[in-house]
């Protein structure tokens, strides 16, 4: 990466708002999981493990695996936030490699979501 | 007068065909009926993204989805959501292949009564990518900044704002960039404090390791503002995950040139450096701060002169104060400081911890109750037990009461109640805390974190040490209550730095609360609480005993003894009253007296 103008922050944001945003791009699902000290402290490496591993045994071209900070529920650690396109996002709290798997299964692949992991739907209000 | 609740139809092309606009006209005659007008705004917006489930309403501010609308719902929807304030569950948004809807998260309390400034990119971005923090107006206030802004005119937007100092001390932090500004002396320094010492907090932690270059960026600009050239991020060594995603961000930003020499191309420059922090908890006070880094035995010095480094005009601000600054410039001065109290600005980042549901991290507009944060987002105490006091301000800080819960928090509420605002630290603690075990606990970790330059401070703690160690012991004396104040006082008259100074709050603020608790200890030799070990004892109730044996099993002691299905007893020589039996008693059978 070159040294960057004023004018390259848009097009960066543009570019990545892109894919954050599922918008475009080959990605059907954003799968992100919340690595803060609390998350890993808690066994989100354990989650992650998991769900790497089960994207490439499904062969899940469409996903992307992402990571995180705290989402500020600490005691509810690990944390996934599943994002898909046109949907709003989907908090999944208390998890283990095990819920992660079923989630994957269901929800990712499945597309259903699984209300008994689930905290909420949506995003936080900032500013 | 604005409208209590914003009902955002959208009037999308595809919404339109779906009939957004019958539905929109139906909208507006019910909550005329209704006499909503001045309550309920309808609001056409542009595509919401879910249009294959139009036409679409979202409710703000508590962001309900409603789809599938038809014009027939409309009545029962206006009577039900916007007269009564129950939301229509049957047309809410239904994620696919479920059957009832789950929440939505703004309606969840712990998230409900949050305001996100300094956190706004927690848990949305990943933070060790610099574009996505770019994708959400990231470095822009870093461009506007240089290419159309005076830096008396960002230190005039910053001193509009009202923002003051999240590290504790809440010194108004444009106050402080413009005398610095105006010293002479160059080169001039920006540093980060994240040395964060309090036990019980990780507000700042959390920040770097969720955004960290929304600090480097606010350091740019400050540094901007001052005409610095240089910074430091003062970081301790304990958080290795802070440590590494600063450092790559760092990095990152030199590499795109938003650090280093000529920044976007306008002829600024300023880089930045971590500097690890061993974790003593005195190099967060500012001249032991600039000692450490100097390379010098961190002990405060006396103030004034300002604080220097290498001689050299510095500016030193805390994490939180920092990630606050891109947004101010971004957003405007005038808009900050409409969020808040009179004399406190913005919001503040807290974490909640102790005996509390919903421990985490949490950011609050200034001015919420306590109340506020301990039961609607912190979801009250486990257990259903009584809460008795929070804690605020760190070993600095002191005990809130219940009757004290209503108080709104601001720097000047704080003050007057006998704590303070501190970094943000804010521990709940229920009936089951001894006040005088918890001052006695801060005094420990002050008296071990205090340098040793001041006698007052080093001797004083010991000798509050001692006298608290006492108390808890059951060997309090008469007149020990009055030895504590005075000596607590003498100790603030007589320290250089702060932590000599507010060293003593915890103990006079539990003493002005709780007093009846050290009379207790001292007088009737009991602990209320059921804390102090020396001052308890564990029975076992004959009646409540059902002779299930599990304490027996658990006792590490052998101190519990009885046949199956007879109650048993505690041999009060052996017991080490450990509590293992209370815990596991399953019938409430084990008290404390
Ligand atoms: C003993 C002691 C410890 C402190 N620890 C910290 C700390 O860990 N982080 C911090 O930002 N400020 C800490 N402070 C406050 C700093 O001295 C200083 O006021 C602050 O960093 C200034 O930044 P601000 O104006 O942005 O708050 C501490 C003060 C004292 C007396």
């Amino acid at each position: 990466m070159s040294k960057i103008k004023p004018e390259d922050l848009d097009s960066i944001g543009e570019k990545i708002k892109r894919t954050m945003l599922l918008r475009e791009g080959s990605c059907r699902v954003k799968i992100i999981v919340h690595m803060g000290t609390c998350g890993i402290a808690a066994g989100a490496r354990n989650v992650m493990k998991a769900l790497t591993e089960e994207i490439e045994k499904a062969d899940a071209k469409d996903v992307q695996l992402t990571i995180s900070s705290c989402a500020g529920l600490c005691s509810n650690e690990p944390m996934v936030t599943i994002e898909q396109k046109d949907q709003p996002a989907v908090k999944y709290v208390d998890l283990n490699d095990e819920k992660a798997r079923e989630i994957f299964s269901r929800h990712v692949m499945g597309g259903k979501i699984m209300s008994e992991y689930a905290l909420a739907a949506g995003s936080e209000r900032t500013l | 007068m604005p409208h209590i609740t914003n009902v955002m139809i959208c009037t999308c092309t595809n919404c339109i065909s779906n009939s957004a606009l019958d539905i929109r006209d139906s909208l507006e005659s019910e909550i005329k009926r209704r006499e909503l007008e001045d309550d309920v705004l309808v609001v056409p917006t542009g595509a919401s993204g879910l249009c294959v489930n139009g036409p679409i309403l979202i409710v703000q501010p508590e962001g309900i989805f409603y789809q599938h609308l038809k014009t027939k719902d409309i009545p029962n929807l206006v009577e039900e959501h916007f007269l009564k304030g129950r939301p229509v569950k049957s047309l809410m948004y239904v994620p696919p292949g479920q059957d009832s809807p789950i929440p939505e998260l703004r309606s969840i309390p712990f998230f409900k009564d949050q305001r996100l400034i300094a956190l706004r990119n927690r848990g949305l971005i990943d933070p060790d990518s610099i574009d996505e923090y770019i994708a959400r107006d990231g470095y822009k206030a870093l461009a506007k900044v240089v290419t159309s802004m005076k830096p008396e005119a960002v230190i005039k937007e910053i001193s509009d704002s009202g923002l003051r100092g999240r590290g504790g001390a809440g010194f108004p932090t444009g106050r402080k960039w413009e005398s610095r500004r105006k010293d002479p002396r160059t080169p001039k320094y920006v540093v980060c404090n994240a040395d964060e010492g309090d036990p019980g907090a990780f507000m700042d932690r959390s920040i770097i390791e969720a955004d960290p270059h929304s600090v480097i960026e606010g350091m740019a600009i400050g540094a901007y503002a001052v005409g610095a050239s240089s910074g430091y991020v003062y970081l301790r060594m304990e958080y290795p995950l802070a440590v590494k995603r600063m450092q790559l961000s760092i990095e990152k930003a030199r590499e795109y040139g938003l650090l280093g020499e000529d920044i976007l191309g306008l002829g600024f420059d300023f880089d930045l450096q971590i500097f690890k922090g061993a974790g003593a908890f005195v190099c967060g006070e500012t001249t032991a701060l600039v000692a450490s880094i100097e390379g010098k035995i961190p002990e405060p010095r006396q103030r004034p002169p300002r604080t220097t480094l290498w001689e050299k005009p510095v500016v030193i601000n805390n994490v939180e104060t920092w990630a606050n600054v891109p947004v101010i410039v971004n957003w405007g001065a005038k808009w900050f400081s409409q969020i808040g109290t009179e004399t406190s600005k913005g919001t503040k980042v807290f974490s909640l911890a102790g005996n509390i549901n919903n421990a985490g991290l949490v950011e609050v507009p200034m001015g919420i109750t306590l109340r506020e944060i301990v039961y609607n987002i912190g979801g009250g105490i486990p257990k259903g037990k009584q809460f008795k006091a929070v804690q605020t301000g760190g070993p600095s800080g002191g005990f809130i009461p219940a009757s004290l819960l209503d108080l709104r928090v601001d720097y000047e509420q704080l003050d007057a109640a006998g704590s303070m605002m501190g970094s943000g630290g804010m521990v709940v603690m229920d009936e089951n805390t001894c006040m005088v075990e918890m001052a006695r606990y801060f005094v420990d970790f002050t008296n071990d974190e205090s340098c040793g330059k001041c006698t007052s401070c080093r001797e004083g703690s010991l000798a509050l040490l001692q006298i608290l160690q006492r108390i808890c012991r059951g060997e309090g004396r008469e007149g020990d209550v009055e030895l504590l104040e005075e000596l607590a006082e003498a100790i603030k008259d007589a320290s250089q730095c702060g932590l000599g100074q507010s060293l003593s709050n915890p103990v006079l603020s539990s003493l002005k609360h709780f007093r009846e608790e050290y009379e207790e200890h001292v007088k009737n030799k009991r602990c209320p609480a059921g804390v102090c070990k020396a001052l308890i004892t564990f029975d076992i109730d004959k009646e409540k005993c059902t002779g299930c044996r599990l304490c027996a099993k658990k006792c590490p002691q052998d101190a519990i003894t009885g046949e199956a299905k007879e109650p048993h007893v505690i041999d009060q020589e052996k017991c080490i009253k450990c509590g293992v039996c209370v815990d596991v008693c399953k019938f409430e059978a084990v008290s404390i007296t």
